[in-house]
């Protein structure tokens, strides 16, 4: 683990509350410091204008010159960009860091919309594996299935499957929120963190498996709970915030939320809340 | 990594060689070592097709010893000889490669028997037998099999594929993939994973007769099925076994004379995308394969964890 020591000249980020300490010794960490201004240059990002439509055929194109395509649009102020011709492409959509309105007229294969930081994406086919793999904000609607790793290690935003989505689901999950309105695959909320998950439909075997922390939601059966994932009373506002985000998902308009099954860490392998702050950073 | 295809058409018959190869190209990516072919194609059904090889592709990156291509003429003719003696009557010979045959022969007697003798011979392998299946592997991608074997004009009713990047064994023809069920006719398996009881698994086969022509751990689905087949059990009951019996990570496709099979491990760790409609079913590790061949928007899925289907021609 870092040395750590307290750091008596107070910079303004830490006079903001953005940390308290600094690591010293081998760890190179360094903070956001908004001293700097080109910390507030947001590199790749664009001002769009959502009135400004456009298609993009990229059927004869492979991903990256899909993807710089893109960009390119974006940067011309395009806001609503309709991508024709997917055809299960691997990495579509993937880095965009600004508000967009991205829509894919097909399915996408792996990687599909990852990385990504604001946009708000349909898809109106099926997604491959780790679709929005380490989203950060935005909302992604998937209108078919989705393939594994669904939302893997996700941090922010509303990542939505109307059909059923494969194993791992949530994998690593650190924020956000995934909703999938058919049925998961085995190992749903596999080392989750952070952030909840609402499945509609039935879960496979070992729910959330090895979870730190964060909450899943079921509403069919349950394959089996995975170490250390335990049940947990649904509370008014486990229902009130379930409807909310169906709402938002446009799906399971006439779903029954009280009779969902709310899983969480029993925090007998890992427990972040019995530890010192300083020893939270150690163990991530 | 590998990658695997597989279709079937229910109820007619298609140009199977181009689908595949059009598939396996896709996923070339996830293996480029060498691919292989089980086209179940549209014999007479009355003959047995029996592929064989007489050594392996030396070049192509390949990890075999170079051997001098006047070998390959003897083993044949011992090969022939063998034939003679077993009472098989071969009517049509092809010379494929110097190092691969295709003969049509018609053989009335036990298969294990026949294999074992034929396979006798140093460095005679076969690759499969069947009145309907054309097994063919080698090395290179899957527009460069296509070519080098003619399989552009093949039609048939089902096939599998793999596209095989070597993690386990040698880059050789011995390790390519499919695997033919041997002793059974018109049995092949593509596997995409790895399994870590093999030598468990292969012992206790070999002591009940069963062979192993190369290390890859993917051979001992094929040899595994042909076992329980052996002992009564239907297809889909060896496969349902197999999810047990085999440790690892695999997704596998099985494919008979009129079926198409395909089983994913309890882990679902390797992917599997699966396209199904009334008259045809086509499947591949990954989206792209199956757009290859379909190109106009379709319903496609992941099978969930531990699931074992098979469908009739």
């Amino acid at each position: 683990m870092a040395n750590i020591k307290s750091n008596e000249n107070k910079t303004k980020a830490q006079s903001m509350g953005l940390h308290t300490e600094v690591l010293t010794g081998k760890t190179q960490q360094k903070f956001f410091n908004p001293d700097e201004a080109e910390n507030f240059y947001y590199w790749g990002t664009y001002d769009v204008d959502f009135n400004k439509r456009i298609d993009l055929d990229v059927n004869d194109l492979d991903c990256k010159e899909a993807n710089k395509k893109i960009d390119e649009l974006m940067s011309q102020g395009y806001g609503t960009i309709v991508i024709k011709n997917p055809q299960g492409k691997h990495s579509l959509g993937v880095g965009i860091l600004n508000k967009l309105n991205l829509i894919f007229e097909g399915s996408l294969g792996y990687f599909g919309v990852g990385s990504i930081d604001g946009p708000t994406v349909r898809i109106n086919g099926r997604v491959g594996w780790s679709c929005a793999e380490n989203m950060m904000a935005g909302k992604v609607v998937i209108e078919k299935n989705a393939g594994s790793c669904f939302g893997a290690a996700v941090r922010g935003g509303d990542l939505i499957c109307k059909g059923s989505v494969g194993a791992r689901t949530g994998i690593d999950q650190k924020g956000g929120t995934i909703i999938v309105g058919g049925d998961a695959g085995a190992f749903t909320g596999f080392m989750m963190q952070r952030g909840r998950i609402i499945i509609l439909g039935n879960v496979g075997i070992n729910l959330g498996d090895s979870m730190y922390d964060g909450t899943i939601y079921v509403g069919g059966k349950i394959g089996s709970f995975g170490s250390d994932a335990i049940e947990s009373p649904m509370t008014k506002s486990d229902i009130d915030w379930i409807k909310r985000k169906l709402k938002v998902a446009e799906i399971g308009e006439n779903f029954d939320i009280s009779k969902m099954t709310k899983v969480v860490a029993g925090k007998k392998l890992w427990n972040y809340d019995a530890l010192e702050p300083t020893e939270k950073k150690g163990a991530i | 990594m590998c990658g695997i295809a597989g279709l079937i058409h229910r109820g007619k018959s298609s140009n199977v060689g181009n689908e595949l190869q059009a598939m396996l190209q896709a996923l070339k990516h996830r293996g480029p070592d060498s691919t292989g072919y089980a086209l179940y194609a549209d014999n007479n059904g009355e003959n047995f097709i029996m592929r064989f090889k007489v050594g392996e592709n030396v070049g192509e990156g390949s990890s075999s010893i170079n051997e001098d291509e006047s070998v390959y003429d003897k083993r044949k003719e011992l090969v022939d000889d063998m034939l003679k003696n077993l009472g098989a009557k071969v009517l049509k010979e092809e010379k494929l490669t110097p190092y691969s045959y295709r003969y049509e022969m018609k053989y009335d007697d036990d298969l294990m028997n026949f294999s074992k003798k034929i396979e006798s011979i140093e460095s005679v392998e076969i690759l499969s037998i069947g009145k309907s299946l054309e097994l063919i592997k080698d090395l290179g991608d899957a527009q460069a099999v296509l070519d080098r074997y003619d399989l552009g004009k093949v039609t048939g009713t089902h096939a599998i594929g793999h596209a095989r990047m070597a993690t386990e064994s040698g880059v050789d023809i011995k390790s390519a993939h499919p695997f033919w069920g041997y002793p059974f006719s018109d049995v092949s398996v593509v596997h995409n994973g790895q399994l870590t009881n093999y030598w468990n698994n292969r012992r206790v086969l070999e002591n009940k007769g069963m062979r192993f022509m190369s290390e890859c751990d993917s051979e001992l689905i094929a040899v595994y099925l042909a076992e329980k087949m052996r002992n009564g059990a239907t297809l889909e009951e060896g496969m349902k076994d197999s999810l047990s019996g085999l440790d690892g990570v695999f997704t596998y496709f099985v494919a008979t004379k009129d079926s198409l099979g395909m089983a994913k491990d309890t882990m679902a760790a390797k992917p599997l995308v699966l396209y199904e409609s009334d008259d045809l079913v086509a499947m591949g590790s990954e989206e792209i394969a199956i757009r290859s061949i379909l190109p106009h928007e379709i319903d496609t899925y992941d099978p969930f964890d531990g699931e074992v289907k098979v469908w009739q021609i």
